[in-house]
Order: C-alpha cells, then sequence, then structure tokens
C-alpha cells in the first residue's frame, strides 16, 4: 500500500488532445505537467471506446472516462481502486452537469475558473471531501452568491460615487 | 481573450495573441491596476493552462488573497493553487494571510484558505499552521470540519511527527453524522494509520467498534437520494470505511475477527451489476485478503474475483486480473482455477487487460504447467500485437529460464521464440542459449538442423539469424553430416553448399547489423575449414567484404582471407569448436554477482570423439611432444582451447571475432580474451613466429640469452620463492625428462613455479637455437596431498607482449602424495624479448573427494633471457 496514496492530478482533455483543465495534487514542474500531458493525451485519445477505462503509466494508473467531447482523467496509484474513481469523476461530472445545467465544453472553456470552484469543493490534497452533490451545489451556489453581492455593493458604491461627482 | 485564443488557426497566431495579453497583463501589473486585478489573474490562469509562462503573475496572487473581499480573495487562491505549488519560495509570503483567513469570521473564507492549504501547504506551512487547522476541526460548520480534516492529511503526509496531535480530534470526526465529516474523517483516521503506529494502536483499541456500526447502518440504510449512487447509499463512504478496517484489521486477529460478520454481509449482500457496487465489492474484498485469517471470508473473496474474471465489462475483468496478482500468494490453487480464464485475458484485444493478466500467468507458472502454459503463450506470439510482442517475449522468456524443465525443452520454446519474435528478444536471452546450447552436446545436431529450418522460414528475426549463424558455423558438419538424429526429427539432406548459403543470404542482408554481419563472417571461416569443398566460395565471399567500409568487417576479411590462402595448415586448429561455456559462470555474469573470473567447467566438456578434434596444431608443436599422441587428453576439448586461441597468437583476429561473437555472448571469456593481443601486434608476432628468420636477425639477442643461463647461481629467485633447488628434481616422478636439451642450444634451470599446501608445479625450459622469442616449458604438477586429484585442469594467462601454447596435459588424473605427476606443455613466445621477462598467471582446478577446488597464482620467477 503506497504511503501517499492519493489522486496525484486531475486532467481534462478534448478530444483534440487539448488541455481543458488541470489540477496537480502532486508536485510536478511545468515541464514535467507538460510531458505527462502529452504522454496520456497520445494513450488514451487513441484508445478504442469498448476498452476498458485504466491506462497504466509509469507505475501509475490513470482512470479515464469520456463524456461527449472530453476525456476525464485522474491518476492514481497502482493499487488505488480503480472502481471508485470511476464514481469520482461521474460523481464530478454529475455535479458539473448541474452546476451548469447539462454542462458541455464550450462552458468549461469560457467559465474555466467555475469548474475549478467546483473541483476545489470536490477535492482536497488529492481526496474526496463530499459524497453529496446536493451539498456542493449549495457551497457553490452560497460562494456564488457572495460574489455577486459583492459585486452589486461594488456598482452601487461606484454609481454613488459616480453620482455624486456628476 | 478566450474567444480571440480560441479563433487562432495556427500555433504561431496563438502566440501571438498570447503574448499581446501577457504584455498589457504586465503592464497592469505594473500599474497596480486594482479593478482589473481579478480579471488580470483570470486571463493569466487560462494562458498558465496552455502551457505559457505566468511566473509574473504570482505576485498578483498573493496581493488578491491579502485584499479583503471575497470574490478577491477567491480567484487569488485559485491562481495561488494553479501558478505556485509547494516548492516555491513566494509560498512563504502567503503564509501570513492563509493564517489570518483560517481565522476569519466568514466561513467560505475560512474553507478558500483551507483548501489551498491542502493542496499545496510545504512542510514549513504544515508546521506553521497545524494548530489552526487542528483548531477547525471543531469548527461549528461542518463543512469547514471536512475540509479541516482533508487538510490535517496533508499535514500529516509533510510532517508525520505531528500526527499525534490530531489523533483525538480525527477519533471524534468518527462519530459524526455528517456524510462529508465522516468521510473525510475516515480518511484522515487511515492515512494517519499509515504515519504512525500510535494512531494505528489507538483507532484499534477505541474506534473499531463504532466503526463496524457505522458501516453497517450505511449497508442497511433505506433509500437516501442526496447520497444514493445507482441504488447504493453512498459508495464512497462504504469504501473508505473498509479501507480503513483494512488498516486496523491487518496483523491483528481480535480486530479482524470484530470485523468478519460485516464484511461477509458487504461481500453477500451489495449489488453487484453497476459500478459502484462492484467497487464497494472489490474494495471489499481487498479487505478480506489484507486482514487475518478468515477461510470462509477468502472463499467468498475469491469467488468474488470469479465472478468478475467472467464478466463481460472489461473494467470489472480487469480489477479482478488485479486483485488476483494479490490473491495468489494467500491462495494460489483457487487462482490456478481460473487459469484458462487468465490465460484467455492474456489474448484480449485491451493492451491495459493483456498487460495485467501476462503479470498473473507469469505468477501462476510453476513446474506442473510450465509447458503447456508456455506453449499457449508461443502460439500466440505468433499473432499477438507488435506492440505486445516485446512484453509478451520477455515474459515467455523468463518463464523457460527459470521453469524448463529440461534442455530440449528449453531449446525449443526459445527457437520458437526467436523465430517469431527474433528482434523482440534481448541479448542476454540469447546469449544465455548459447551458453545453453553448447552444453547440451548430445543436442547440438538436432538444434543446428532445427534453427537451419526456422531460418529457412523466419530470416527477418535478427537474434534467431545471429543464433543459428553462431551454430552452424559451430557444428556446421553436424547440420550436413546428420550427426545425432533424434527419434523425433524428420530426416533431412543438407548439403555443405546449403549451410554456406544460409549464412550467405545472412550477411548479403542489409538490415543486418554489425554484431551480425561478423557473427556471419567467422561462421564463414569456421566452415571454410569444416567444408573444404566449399572453401573456395566462402573465400570469395569473405573477400567480398574487403571492401566494407565498415573497418571491423573490412579487418575481418582481410585477416580470415589470409588465413584460408596462406595458413592452411593451422586453419582447422584456429576454427576449432568453441569450448564450453559454463552455465555458472554465466549466469553469475548475468546477475552481477561474479567479478571478473573465469572458468570453464571440464565436467561439462562434451566427448570429443577420439582424433577427430584433437588439435592439429602446429607440426612444430608436435615434433617437440612427447605425449599428447598416446593421451589424446580429454582436457583438450575444454579449457585449453581458450589458450590455444589466444596464446597460439595464429589469430589474433579470430580470436578477437570469436570474443565479439562470444562477448556479445557471454562475457565469459572477455576475462581470458581480454589479455589476448590486438590484432595489430600480434599479428606482426604472428609474423614473427612463422618467419624463423625473424630470429636470426637479432644476434644481440641471442647472445643475450646464452649468456644469462651461464650463471646459474644467479637464477633470480623471487622473494616468495621458499623451496630450494633440491625439491625441484623430486617432482621428477615416472615420466622421464624430455630429450629437450638435444633440440635446443642452451639449457635453463627449472623453478618452482607454483606451490601451494597441496599442489607443486614445476617449470622446465628449453629453446629452440633458431628462435630465440619461443620457450617452450614443461609444466610438471605433483600432488602433495594424500589424495587423488581428478578433473585436474591447468590454464594460464599472459600479458599482451607474449603469446602462449598450452599443449594437452598427459592426463588430467593426479595421484595423490607425490606417486606421479602430469606433463604439460607450453609454448610461450615473447615479442618483447630482451627486453621484457615471462610472466604467467595461472589457474588450477581439480576435483578432491568430489569437492571443486580452485587455485591460483602468478608466476614472476621465470629466469631471465627468456
Amino acid at each position: 500500500m503506497g504511503y501517499d496514496r492519493k489522486i496525484h492530478f486531475v486532467l481534462l482533455i478534448s478530444r483534440q488532445g487539448k488541455v481543458r483543465l488541470t489540477k496537480w495534487y502532486s508536485p510536478y514542474t511545468q515541464k514535467e505537467r507538460t510531458k505527462i500531458i502529452r504522454e496520456l493525451s497520445g494513450t488514451i485519445l487513441t484508445r478504442a471506446p469498448k476498452l476498458c477505462n485504466f491506462v497504466e503509466w509509469r507505475g501509475f494508473k490513470v482512470v479515464y472516462k469520456r463524456y461527449a467531447s472530453l476525456y476525464f482523467c485522474m491518476c492514481v496509484d497502482q493499487d488505488d481502486n480503480e472502481l471508485e474513481i470511476l464514481e469520482i469523476i461521474h460523481h464530478f461530472v454529475e455535479i458539473l452537469d448541474r452546476y451548469f445545467g447539462s454542462v458541455c465544453e464550450l462552458d468549461l472553456i469560457f467559465n474555466f475558473h467555475k469548474a475549478y470552484f467546483v473541483l476545489d469543493e470536490i477535492l482536497i490534497a488529492g481526496e474526496l471531501q463530499e459524497s453529496s452533490k446536493k451539498t456542493v451545489a449549495r457551497l457553490i451556489a452560497a460562494q456564488d452568491s457572495l460574489v455577486e453581492v459583492a459585486k452589486e455593493q461594488e456598482s452601487s458604491i461606484s454609481n454613488i460615487i459616480a453620482q455624486a461627482t456628476k | 481573450m478566450i474567444r480571440a485564443i480560441r479563433a487562432c488557426k495556427t500555433a504561431a497566431e496563438e502566440r501571438a495573441v498570447v503574448r499581446k495579453e501577457c504584455a498589457s497583463i504586465r503592464a497592469a501589473i505594473s500599474e497596480n491596476d486594482q479593478d482589473y486585478r481579478h480579471r488580470n489573474l483570470a486571463k493569466l490562469m487560462f494562458i498558465h493552462m496552455l502551457g505559457y509562462p505566468t511566473h509574473f503573475g504570482q505576485m498578483e496572487c498573493l496581493k488578491l488573497i491579502a485584499s479583503p473581499g471575497f470574490p478577491e480573495k477567491r480567484i487569488g487562491y485559485l491562481g495561488l493553487m494553479l501558478l505556485l505549488d509547494e516548492r516555491q519560495e513566494v509560498l512563504m509570503l502567503v503564509t501570513n494571510s492563509i493564517k489570518q483567513d483560517l481565522n476569519h469570521t466568514n466561513q467560505y473564507i475560512v474553507g478558500l484558505a483551507l483548501c489551498a492549504l491542502g493542496n499545496i501547504c510545504s512542510a514549513e506551512m504544515a508546521r506553521d499552521l497545524a494548530p489552526e487547522v487542528e483548531r477547525l476541526l471543531q469548527f461549528r460548520d461542518p463543512n469547514i470540519r471536512k475540509k479541516a480534516a482533508l487538510c490535517s492529511i496533508r499535514i500529516i503526509k509533510k510532517v508525520p511527527d505531528l500526527a499525534e496531535n490530531f489523533i483525538n480530534p480525527a477519533a471524534a470526526l468518527l462519530k459524526e453524522k455528517h456524510h462529508g465529516v465522516l468521510l473525510t474523517g475516515v480518511q484522515l483516521c487511515t492515512d494517519m494509520c499509515k504515519v504512525s503506529t500510535e494512531a494505528l494502536e489507538y483507532f484499534r483499541l477505541k474506534c473499531i467498534d463504532g466503526l463496524v456500526k457505522v458501516l453497517k447502518d450505511l449497508a442497511n440504510s433505506p433509500y437516501a437520494p442526496e447520497y444514493d449512487v445507482s441504488g447504493i447509499a453512498d459508495p464512497f463512504l462504504h469504501i473508505r470505511l473498509l479501507r480503513l478496517l483494512r488498516v486496523l484489521g491487518q496483523g491483528d486477529a481480535e480486530a479482524s475477527d470484530t470485523m468478519n460478520d460485516i464484511l461477509a454481509q458487504v461481500a453477500t449482500k451489495t449489488e453487484s451489476n453497476k459500478n459502484a457496487g462492484n467497487a464497494i465489492l472489490y474494495e471489499c474484498v481487498a479487505t478480506i485478503m489484507s486482514i487475518e485469517e478468515n477461510g470462509g471470508l477468502r472463499v467468498l473473496a475469491v469467488n468474488i474475483l470469479g465472478r468478475f474474471l467472467s464478466s463481460r465489462d472489461n473494467n470489472i475483468r480487469y480489477v479482478a486480473l488485479n486483485m488476483l496478482m494479490k490473491a495468489i500468494s494467500l491462495d494460489s490453487q483457487a487462482v490456478q482455477r481460473h487459469r484458462a480464464t487468465i490465460l484467455e485475458c492474456v489474448k484480449d484485444s485491451d493492451a491495459s487487460i493483456r498487460k495485467r493478466a501476462l503479470e498473473l500467468v507469469y505468477l501462476l507458472v510453476n513446474e506442473s504447467n510450465v509447458k503447456s502454459l508456455t506453449k499457449e503463450l508461443v502460439d500466440y506470439l505468433e499473432i499477438s500485437d507488435p506492440e505486445f510482442k516485446g512484453d509478451l517475449t520477455a515474459k515467455i522468456c523468463s518463464i523457460v529460464e527459470k521453469f524448463s524443465p529440461e534442455k530440449i525443452w528449453y531449446i525449443d520454446q526459445m527457437l520458437k521464440v526467436l523465430s517469431e519474435a527474433g528482434n523482440n528478444v534481448k541479448d542476454e536471452v540469447w546469449h544465455a542459449l548459447i551458453v545453453v546450447i553448447t552444453n547440451a552436446s548430445n543436442l547440438h545436431g538436432y538444434t543446428v538442423r532445427l534453427l537451419y529450418k526456422y531460418v529457412q522460414a523466419a530470416g527477418e528475426q535478427e537474434t534467431l539469424i545471429r543464433v543459428a549463424v553462431w551454430c552452424i558455423g559451430e557444428y556446421g558438419e553436424m547440420l550436413v553430416a546428420n550427426a545425432g538424429v533424434l527419434d523425433i526429427e524428420d530426416p533431412m539432406t543438407i548439403t555443405e553448399a546449403d549451410a554456406v548459403d544460409v549464412v550467405e543470404t545472412a550477411i548479403k542482408r542489409h538490415s543486418l547489423d554489425l554484431t551480425t554481419r561478423a557473427m556471419c563472417l567467422i561462421a564463414l571461416l569456421k566452415l571454410s575449414s569444416r567444408f573444404p569443398s566449399c572453401s573456395k566460395r566462402i573465400n570469395d565471399i569473405i573477400l567480398h567484404h574487403k571492401g566494407s567500409f565498415v573497418l571491423e568487417l573490412q579487418q575481418r576479411a582481410i585477416e580470415f582471407n589470409s588465413i584460408i590462402e596462406k595458413h592452411e595448415k593451422i586453419r582447422s586448429a584456429l576454427v576449432e569448436r568453441m569450448p564450453v561455456l559454463d552455465e555458472a559462470t554465466f549466469s553469475g555474469r548475468r546477475a552481477g554477482s561474479i567479478p571478473a573470473a573465469v572458468s570453464t567447467s571440464q565436467g561439462a566438456a562434451p566427448k570429443v570423439p577420439n582424433g577427430v578434434f584433437k588439435p592439429a596444431s602446429a607440426p612444430l608443436v608436435d615434433l617437440l611432444d612427447l605425449s599428447s599422441d598416446d593421451t589424446p587428453a580429454p582436457s583438450s576439448s575444454g579449457g585449453d582451447f581458450l589458450q590455444d586461441l589466444l596464446g597460439v597468437d595464429l589469430s589474433p583476429a579470430s580470436s578477437q571475432g570469436t570474443n565479439q561473437a562470444q562477448k556479445s555472448g557471454t562475457d565469459v571469456l572477455l576475462d581470458l580474451l581480454s589479455i589476448g593481443t590486438p590484432p595489430a601486434q600480434s599479428s606482426s608476432s604472428t609474423l614473427d613466429m612463422l618467419s624463423p628468420s625473424q630470429g636470426n636477425k637479432k644476434p644481440v639477442d641471442m647472445l643475450n640469452d646464452l649468456a644469462s643461463p651461464s650463471a646459474p647461481s644467479a637464477q633470480v629467485f623471487s622473494p616468495a620463492k621458499k623451496s630450494p633447488m633440491m625439491d625441484l628434481l623430486d617432482g621428477f616422478g615416472p615420466s622421464p625428462p624430455a630429450p629437450v636439451a638435444e633440440t635446443n642450444g642452451s639449457t635453463y634451470p627449472s623453478v618452482v613455479a607454483f606451490e601451494s599446501t597441496s599442489l607443486k608445479i614445476t617449470f622446465s625450459f628449453s629453446k629452440d637455437p633458431g628462435n630465440p622469442q619461443t620457450t617452450s616449458i614443461e609444466a610438471q604438477f605433483a600432488n602433495k596431498s594424500p589424495n587423488i586429484y581428478s578433473n585436474f585442469v591447468f590454464q594460464s594467462a599472459v600479458p599482451k607482449f607474449l603469446q602462449l601454447h598450452l599443449d594437452p596435459a598427459s592426463s588430467n588424473t593426479l595421484p595423490a602424495s607425490g606417486n606421479g605427476s602430469i606433463t604439460q606443455k607450453l609454448r610461450v613466445s615473447n615479442s618483447q624479448h630482451g627486453k621484457k621477462s615471462l610472466v604467467m598467471r595461472i589457474r588450477i582446478s581439480y576435483k578432491v573427494n568430489e569437492k571443486d577446488v580452485l587455485e591460483e597464482g602468478q608466476i614472476n620467477n621465470f629466469p631471465r633471457g627468456l
């Protein structure tokens, strides 16, 4: 059993090989990251659809699943529970789906920061933090509304200033 | 901006856009633009994701984090986690901001700080902020508690000695009802057990019953939409609980006993038609197999795996194979039952499954099933994917080497592999094969014929060609003469020309590399002596390479050509068969455990038909040789031949060539051969030896030679030499001293070359006046012990300026207590005659009472002037 067992990184890659989201829970240099992405998109994108969702890679396992045009990949240790990781990926996708309202690749491109916010409510330190989709959705919504309130305040303040200086 | 980047058609355009954006962001940074800071950082993150450098934005993150508003902090922390990692110094600057945020009144800001800390904290930060995190484990809001729990995992992984502070708060988390907290709390406890035995003991003692109850409640819980995943309540929590139980149960029978019931329940009641259920079953099986023995549960677990294995879902089959690898150490019988299914998986279309299955098959092999399993694998090799062949070949070779029940089977399988996937076979594998072949003397003919057949069919496999060419070179005559035909063979007629054809085809293939072609040349040289009828043709082929641009080939071609044309008489001696290669030495070499040691196992030497392969070496030797005709000593086949190759000098190229073949081959010879002469030098000395007139041109030296023995008292005893002169003559037993003096112009005193408690070696010398460089030595071996020595072999090696020839010894059995002796003739020619004196390293091996003995030594006490 690995001493530092966890999800080492999360990758979202489009079918064309474009990176849509990366989150690293283990330290890799920028160079290593680029190399990893290149290697993995090479192996994963070329696999036929009916094959199993696991790829062995440098002593680790990459569990991937394709949703529409996006591949969700998570890298775990050799002896981690691959089937569970598949469930975690699905969990993530369902939450994204709920949040964006049937999520598509473009949502993740233009609102990539929101995708990260969602991920941060699901995983910390490469570990799952919440198994309830409802809770995650509630927490994200609460934080989004905090941002909205702040924006409104800001604009109202700037309106007041604008009016005062008119 | 994102739109602009997406609109880019080429990488260059994209770079231009990114450069422009970066420039404007830099400008904004330097103007300290407050309003757009978070927007700029967001852009930077996008740019970062595309793989461009963004280090200049790092300080912006810190500024955003330090600003009071939630939106700024939110984007700031996100930037921090994306743009930085734990190894950057900048991170230290943020410690204080995080500390403040951990104490913030807004729980979402606390959450942000915890999340960032959990994802990127360094060891220093872990130490600084551990107390805050520990306190937050008791925070009123469960969502903060769960974040704090995961953050604690990071902290104890970074600084394991902080773990004990977390034991109590972590244990408290296990009593929670909130799934998020429970989930993370269980995870925290699991990780703590790994870094702290204290924690492990504590949890074992206090928490195990509670955990079992939690799992029981969870497994029996009614439908709960919030946590439901395809009909199962919170599989994630299930799995984490099972994992913690596994850690607690491992190595503790009592703890294991407590959890048996619930494990049995989970294993039997969990629905297995959806992935979530299977994930739980899989985890449960892992737990059952890790905790202390409970026969019933194990059967249950193996049955689940069997069910998994026959599933049609590739993922399930994959994890089954994975888990069976672990099961094999517990219950190999149970796994063996699934052998057929596993073997099918090796042939799956999915590379991941194939790889797992192959690993598993490898573990399944044992003496009783090796034949059938190997057959399956070898058959599959034929049709497997090209990219899978490498792995498969390596595993087959390893299986064959490890479990081979008999040599003929080993050779059969290896040749099949070579002909199917020879290009994937590693060097050491075919080297090992050659070692095995040389040792299987009764299979030489069979092997070479089989190789001949395979090469006809699969001529593009490089290693197959190498082995074939080598064997044809060595055992060519057996190929043609159908020697040693086994019952299982079909009779075949191969002419000498056919055999040469094979090598010729091989050498003409352009795809082959240098080593193979060099081996071909050697094989040709050997065949030229074995098949006199083809000699002319072979010479033509060799000549063809005289113009080769590859130096190695050119040199060989030229040297071999001259051997064939000019040195007919010695050729057959030169190209004699390679001695049997010692398997033990080779495998030791391979394992890297034996330092450069040379030994040839005399015992395994093939029985050479009398006379046929006896070194028909230079007639000169025969003249002096008194004994060898009557006793074609068996020892002449083995180790001595090595010396011949080296020492006789005649063909530096040949010795070098064989070296190449063998070095690539075995390394076993390397040692001896490395002492051998470099081609240039020895070809010149070849000439020296072959032209007697050379000696006459050095009258001065001659005089020297004659002069030195005239002072016998100055016999140059090396300080190490202890025995007095008198002893020397004692050793002269039954065998009459050779009449060397007559043929010699001069006499030299005999010396005790080597003496140990068990053995004495005496050298007496003689010289041909016409050839002062060459010294004939008669070595006499005497046994000082009361036991008979059998398999007695004397070997020696000399430095580069010397060349050595050993004649066969008079016997290989040395009678006890000096009642008889063995004599052996050596000839040394000294290319530095007059400048350097003789020196020799020797090694003697023999058997006493069925025990192998090895003695070694160096002889420095040769009379001067030899």
